[in-house]
């Protein structure tokens, strides 16, 4: 078997199994075969990512995490989605019973549907879309249509609390999320996916091409990132679910396997959006090196993956909770500039010949507004180490 | 194709049907997010996936969620139950027929043998229309957007007590 077999030996199972199939029904059973290994391995993903994330975040909290059920706590999942299963599903007696139903269902759904376009590995994606990344945003807003119905249906004043906070603040940070994405379209004069990644599986010295280093890549990644934290409620932007005062937003009246289904959602819209992430900065599925080509594509692609997903783990334990009009500020007067900048930045980078000046010239125009952005909204506010009277 | 056709269209009938009928304004708001959704999907079906995806991403990102931010804001969770017909419903009916005839007039008055066959559009010729030939519409557009923007900031800013 050569390498190139290894990588492409789902692709050719694929064809070695429609092959046997009659001609009528070819469309339909390429569809199944292509949608059912997303459907079983991104949810056995959210399962490790449970165990993996107690567990770091038990570290990080001086403690020990899950450790009892099986080697190490690693089936823990498996008992939490016995428990979920058995549990009793509880409804609301004056909740809407119809819209209570459904928004579990199509948060899930909408999670799922981004999976399409994103490239897994070489000639590995379900669709290829000529406006793949347009297709990624619309299925994106329907999740906080889904959302809305949650608190809404639930008719209890911390799920609709929970609700509008969720929905203007993934409103507010679905801006900077896509201008921070319109840098790639602009680079590549592409939406769709496969071209994009394609564009960055080039080497030059061994080293990739990918847009995260370049100045306006790497700035556009940080965007994207924070913008993707805030999309996924998580910490430190989970103010939707903020237990302290809202115990647990939009989802509070829901228990058992639906309480479960909003958890999967918003693991799975989590890892779809760092999917996008890693196709449209980190190079999809090229590998870092040029020598490393022969290790399968779909590896590279899950490995950063995992980095990232660990990275989400690692914020959570360390950064507090922002309040309310931090997380609008930092939305709409320091994102929504910096990612204006970066699309000016990009142009800029374009026209300029290739050189170190460059580099200087793009570095310097996205960190001078960078600095004087944060000294402006630093200015009339006193920040000081704060103290406190009995915890110390 | 016409299968399809016949399904998503009854999806779309259905969808904006109830959002004439129903008498929750929720429900109503979410009856007529399934008939946008049915009307993005025929675009699709027609092969204009730029066009498609805008519907959902304007049409149900924005407009419906809006609508459902204003209930949110001003309703409350409380059982609001209003009557089906509101009072001037048949200047309602009225303009709905005259809709309804011009359109068919149109469509009927149009021969058969003119139907266009389906341009191949993809995304990048939309893109590069809207940059070179359109690119004026386009900014005058933006600079109008901007001035909406402007003009709700204002609107939200707090209000300087005058000085008594």
């Amino acid at each position: 078997m050569t390498p190139d077999t290894i990588d492409q030996i789902f692709v050719i199972t694929k064809h070695w199994l429609l092959g046997y199939v009659p001609s009528a029904l070819q469309p339909i059973v390429s569809a199944i075969l292509s949608v059912v290994p997303i459907l079983v391995v991104f949810p056995l993903l959210f399962a490790i990512t449970t165990v993996l994330e107690r567990k770091g975040l038990g570290r990080i909290q001086n403690r020990y995490g899950p450790n009892r059920v099986g080697p190490y706590g690693f089936s823990q999942p498996i008992a939490d989605g016995i428990k979920s299963l058995t549990k009793e599903d509880v409804i609301p007696r004056s909740a809407d019973q119809v819209v209570h139903f459904l928004a579990p269902l199509l948060l899930v759904l909408a999670a799922f549907l981004g999976y399409a376009i994103l490239p897994i590995g070489r000639n590995m994606v379900i669709v290829n879309l000529n406006a793949g990344l347009l297709y990624f945003f619309a299925i994106g807003s329907m999740v906080e249509l889904a959302v809305f119905m949650a608190g809404w249906s639930s008719r209890s004043k911390y799920s609709l609390l929970g609700a509008m906070r969720a929905v203007a603040q993934m409103i507010s940070y679905e801006i900077p999320l896509v201008l921070a994405s319109v840098v790639i379209i602009m680079a590549t004069g592409s939406l769709s996916t496969v071209a994009i990644v394609e564009q960055q599986a080039h080497y030059t010295y061994s080293l990739p091409h990918w847009f995260v280093f370049t100045p306006w890549g790497f700035a556009g990644f940080l965007l994207f990132m924070v913008a993707a934290t805030a999309e996924s409620n998580r910490s430190p932007f989970d103010l939707p679910e903020g237990e302290s005062e809202i115990i647990a937003g939009y989802y509070i009246e829901y228990s058992g396997f639906k309480f479960a289904l909003f958890f999967l959602g918003e693991y799975l819209g989590m890892f779809a959006t760092s999917g996008l992430a890693i196709t449209l900065f980190l190079g999809g599925w090229s590998a870092p090196f040029s020598f490393l080509t022969w290790v399968p594509s779909y590896l590279w692609f899950f490995l950063k993956l995992l980095v990232l997903i660990c990275v989400f783990i690692w914020i959570r334990g360390t950064l507090p909770r922002l309040r309310q009009d931090q997380l609008m500020n930092l939305a709409w007067k320091f994102m929504l500039p910096m990612t204006l900048i970066n699309i000016f930045t990009a142009a800029l980078w374009h026209f300029m010949p290739a050189g170190i000046l460059r580099w200087i010239a793009c570095t310097a125009l996205l960190v001078i507004p960078c600095i004087a952005l944060s000294r402006g909204l630093k200015q009339g506010k006193k920040l000081q180490v704060r103290t406190y009277r009995f915890a110390e | 194709m016409t299968v399809i056709f016949l399904i998503l269209a009854a999806i779309t009938i259905a969808g904006t049907a109830a959002a004439m009928s129903l008498r929750s304004a929720i429900h109503c708001i979410l009856a007529l997010t399934i008939g946008l959704v049915g009307l993005a999907a025929l675009y699709l079906l027609l092969g204009a996936q730029f066009v498609g995806f805008t519907q959902i991403l304007v049409y149900v990102g924005a407009v419906a969620i809006l609508a459902v931010f204003a209930i949110m804001m001003t309703q409350g969770p409380g059982k609001t139950i209003q009557p089906i017909l509101s009072t001037n419903w048949p200047a309602g009916v009225l303009v709905a027929t005259a809709v309804f005839a011009i359109l068919a007039w149109a469509i009927h008055s149009t021969p058969a043998h003119s139907t266009p066959t389906q341009p191949d559009v993809s995304v990048n010729q939309i893109g590069a229309a809207l940059m070179h030939h359109y690119v004026l519409p386009l900014e005058i557009m933006g600079l109008l957007l901007t001035a909406a923007l402007i003009g709700a900031v204002i609107l939200a800013m707090p209000e300087k007590k005058e000085p008594q």
